[in-house]
């Protein structure tokens, strides 16, 4: 039934209903975007999660019956960068996996630094000390959103609409599990963050440049 | 007299220690007997000693008196007043000696010169004439032999206590006299060593005594420790189990009759720990059940929708009576995932898995969300939405996304109920809590439905409710949504008039509710004249609204109603 929905909406799926024929299944057709199931035969969605996270920064946008548990968390910890509740509607996944897959089209040129971090955003690369730091797209959005208004505080709700796309509030657990990952990633000490800092009670903001 | 508040202290702890109470009686009851023991003992010991010491004084007084009487016999039988003089001295003087150096003589002649002798000369003879006893025995004309105890008074002011024998003595008379004179012979017997030994006897009854009531005490605290230092364990152990410790047991020791009450004692937890058991797995499987069922059917439930999505989008290529029945599906698929969702809210709550994220927020804001939210279910069901708003804001500590749906799930049930009449929102504030109604004048509630409409899948009109959209569980959600938060959901509603829902938080989270800043019954209601119907309100706070006039006409069926009302046709197909 979803590939039937997909194909009408003009993606081309492929469909693998085992988890450990996953990783060769992904090799082979190098999506462009990845639903998973955390509820698979053999591996486990969240395992299936991690392989995928450790050798690219595809979009991962889980598929979940259980909002509530731990499941969510761990699968965002894991690298998903979404997820979708079922039962969905057919236009409300497709829309997330729009949102996921859609490009921002940066025609300019920009440079914007964060602490010691520094943001090619055309270029979509991020470098510390001339060092390259690989992040995911959607790690990237989240650092050039709140780059580019440096002196401003941005709420979840905030990040939620302008990153991931949502425009009904959603779950904000969202925010603090990719705010937790980026920051494992561009901060030096992620116990004492310096580029995205916590503005408490409210949000978070980019550190001084 | 009220008692110290030391001496209450005492009694309460009293009343509360056995051992106490135990040793305390047997203290008392010990003392008693003691105390009557060791006076009759010490009376015995003194009366022994002292008629032992009068029948020597007795003998020593007669051979005194012998003595004296020698003595005289040696004079002539008139003498002259000189020589008698003299011979009574001497007599006296033998008469001392007999009666030996401690003990002093003295000497009275009626109506005569009185000639004494004595050790000390503040022991008088006149002060010993009182005593009735012995002034009969003084004056009586017959030899008599008397004796009384007196004191002894000393030379350097103190007294002692002592004995005086009287006897009459024979004394020639005077040349001069005709008959001889009356004469008493006195004989003083101090007794200070009987009174030494007196003091001994007592004092060593006394300390012992003591020590016997001390002896009593401490063997009765040790006696009832044996009984109490278990029953005490056995008392917090059970205090333990009380308060959730399933698996504390009692030691034991040894096969007396605590042991065996201890081994009751554990076979009763432990009967009681599996029962408990069994019935938290029982619930805990129920929950779980609930929560699975709930889940599971959400993964086929998927493809169910997405397969209605394809339908319901090219419902305009089929035949009319397909393009309906897909609609249909669409409908009820809502309700389904309506119904779902609201289970397992439900089954979280029954597994207390639901947690308060209280935060600060603006409670009117929230309202005013919620309300512009409900617009398009108020534009369908034609009741007008009205808005009643303190000035400013109303912060307070509350679960934002609770109090949404609770005020969502009220303003949905007075939309469905509000017989195209307005229904007014309305947010109040006090120091300590917020209140929010939603009041509609719609169809109300008959008598007794007020407490019922909380209850899980309610119908107060079975076959009008399945027209509804609603789940059921609306309103039994918002009542434990609005326990989570320790405040107050209640429910108002009269035939005909309408109903008022009140919701009452506590501004800061967790702390106790005492009134509401909203009445719940609205002051707009007409009052009609009272009746014996019962106030048609509820809430699970022990505050009674006033009377109400309830008239009993008409059907009140307030449901929580989702925004897809599905047709009539729905029921038919």
């Amino acid at each position: 039934m979803l590939g039937i929905v997909l194909r009408g909406e003009g993606f081309e799926p492929f469909f693998v209903e085992d988890g450990d024929k996953a990783m060769a299944v992904f090799r082979e057709c190098k999506p462009d975007l990845v639903l998973l199931d955390i509820m698979l035969p053999g591996t486990d969605g969240i395992e299936v999660c991690r392989q995928i996270r450790a050798e690219s920064g595809v979009p991962i946008v889980m598929l979940t019956a259980r909002a509530d548990t731990l499941d969510v968390v761990v699968g965002l910890e894991s690298g998903a960068d979404d997820y979708v509740m079922k039962p969905f509607k057919s236009k409300e996944l497709v829309a997330r996996v729009r949102a996921r897959l859609r490009r921002k089209d940066d025609s300019a040129p920009e440079l914007l630094t964060i602490g010691e971090v520094t943001i090619d955003v055309a270029g979509h690369t991020i470098s510390r000390d001339g060092e390259m730091l690989a992040l995911t797209p959607l790690e990237f959005d989240l650092l050039v959103a709140l780059a580019r208004k440096p002196a401003r505080v941005f709420t979840r709700e905030m990040l939620l609409e302008q990153v991931w796309g949502y425009r009904h509030a959603a779950d904000t657990r969202l925010v603090n599990v990719h705010v937790q990952r980026l920051r494992a990633k561009v901060e030096r000490d992620p116990e004492k963050p310096q580029v995205v800092v916590t503005v408490r009670g409210v949000g978070y903001k980019a550190g001084p440049p | 007299m009220m008692p110290g508040l030391a001496y209450r202290r005492a009694l309460e702890r009293r009343r509360r220690s056995l051992q106490l109470r135990v040793v305390a009686t047997t203290l008392v009851v010990s003392a008693g007997v003691v105390a009557v023991v060791g006076l009759l003992v010490a009376s015995q010991v003194r009366d022994s000693i002292l008629t032992a010491k009068v029948d020597d004084s007795l003998r020593v007084a007669g051979e005194a008196l012998n003595s004296f009487d020698t003595a005289l016999s040696k004079s002539s039988p008139h003498p002259e007043p000189l020589v008698l003089s003299s011979t009574i001295r001497t007599a006296l003087q033998a008469a001392a000696d007999k009666s030996g150096s401690r003990n002093p003589v003295a000497l009275t002649g009626k109506g005569a010169t009185v000639v004494a002798r004595s050790v000390d000369k503040s022991l008088s003879p006149s002060n010993v004439d009182d005593n009735p006893k012995l002034a009969d025995a003084v004056s009586s004309k017959a030899p008599v032999r008397a004796w009384q105890y007196v004191r002894i008074a000393l030379a350097n002011g103190k007294t002692e206590s002592g004995l005086v024998v009287v006897q009459s003595a024979a004394v020639p008379t005077l040349a001069s006299a005709t008959s001889s004179g009356e004469y008493r012979l006195y004989v003083f017997f101090p007794l200070n060593a009987q009174a030494k030994v007196l003091t001994l006897v007592q004092r060593t009854l006394l300390l012992g005594g003591i020590g016997l009531i001390l002896l009593f005490g401490g063997i009765a605290w040790l006696v009832t420790r044996q009984i109490v230092q278990p029953v005490r364990h056995t008392a917090r152990i059970a205090e333990m189990l009380a308060a959730g410790r399933l698996q504390e047991r009692l030691a034991i020791r040894g096969t007396d009759e605590l042991a065996k009450l201890g081994l009751s004692f554990n076979k009763m937890a432990d009967s009681l720990q599996r029962q408990i058991r069994e019935l938290e797995d029982l619930s805990r499987v129920q929950r779980r059940f609930v929560s699975d069922v709930s889940h599971e059917l959400r993964t086929p439930l998927t493809t169910v929708r997405m397969a209605a999505d394809v339908l319901h989008a090219a419902r305009g290529d089929f035949p009319p009576a397909v393009s309906r029945s897909a609609e249909l599906l669409q409908h009820e698929l809502d309700r389904f995932e309506a119904l779902l969702v609201d289970l397992l809210e439900i089954s979280r709550h029954d597994a207390r898995a639901a947690v308060l994220e209280a935060e600060s927020v603006d409670v009117c804001d929230l309202v005013r969300s919620v309300v512009d939210l409900s617009r398009s279910h108020s534009d369908r069901t034609e009741c007008p939405l009205m808005l009643d708003l303190p000035a400013g804001q109303v912060y307070a500590e509350v679960d934002a996304r609770r109090v949404q749906r609770i005020i969502r799930n009220l303003i949905n049930n007075a939309l469905e109920h509000g017989e195209r009449q307005p229904v007014r929102v309305t947010a109040a504030a006090s120091e300590d809590a917020v209140a929010i109604t939603v009041r509609d004048v719609g169809v109300g509630l008959r008598p007794g439905e007020a407490t019922l409409v909380f209850n899980r899948f309610w119908r107060a009109d079975a076959a009008r409710a399945r027209s509804s959209g609603g789940t059921g569980l609306g309103l039994a959600i918002a009542l434990e949504d609005a326990r989570l938060h320790g405040g107050w959901l209640q429910a108002w509603g009269e035939s005909g008039v309408g109903a008022n829902f009140r919701l009452t938080l506590p501004r800061r989270a967790g702390e106790p509710l005492h009134s509401s800043p909203l009445p719940l019954e609205p002051e707009d209601v007409p009052v009609a004249e009272p009746d014996d119907a019962t106030p048609n309100a509820t809430s699970h706070q022990p505050e009674r609204p006033p009377l109400l006039p309830v008239t009993v006409r008409g059907i009140g069926q307030p449901r929580k109603v989702d925004p897809t009302t599905p047709s009539p046709e729905a029921l038919r197909g």
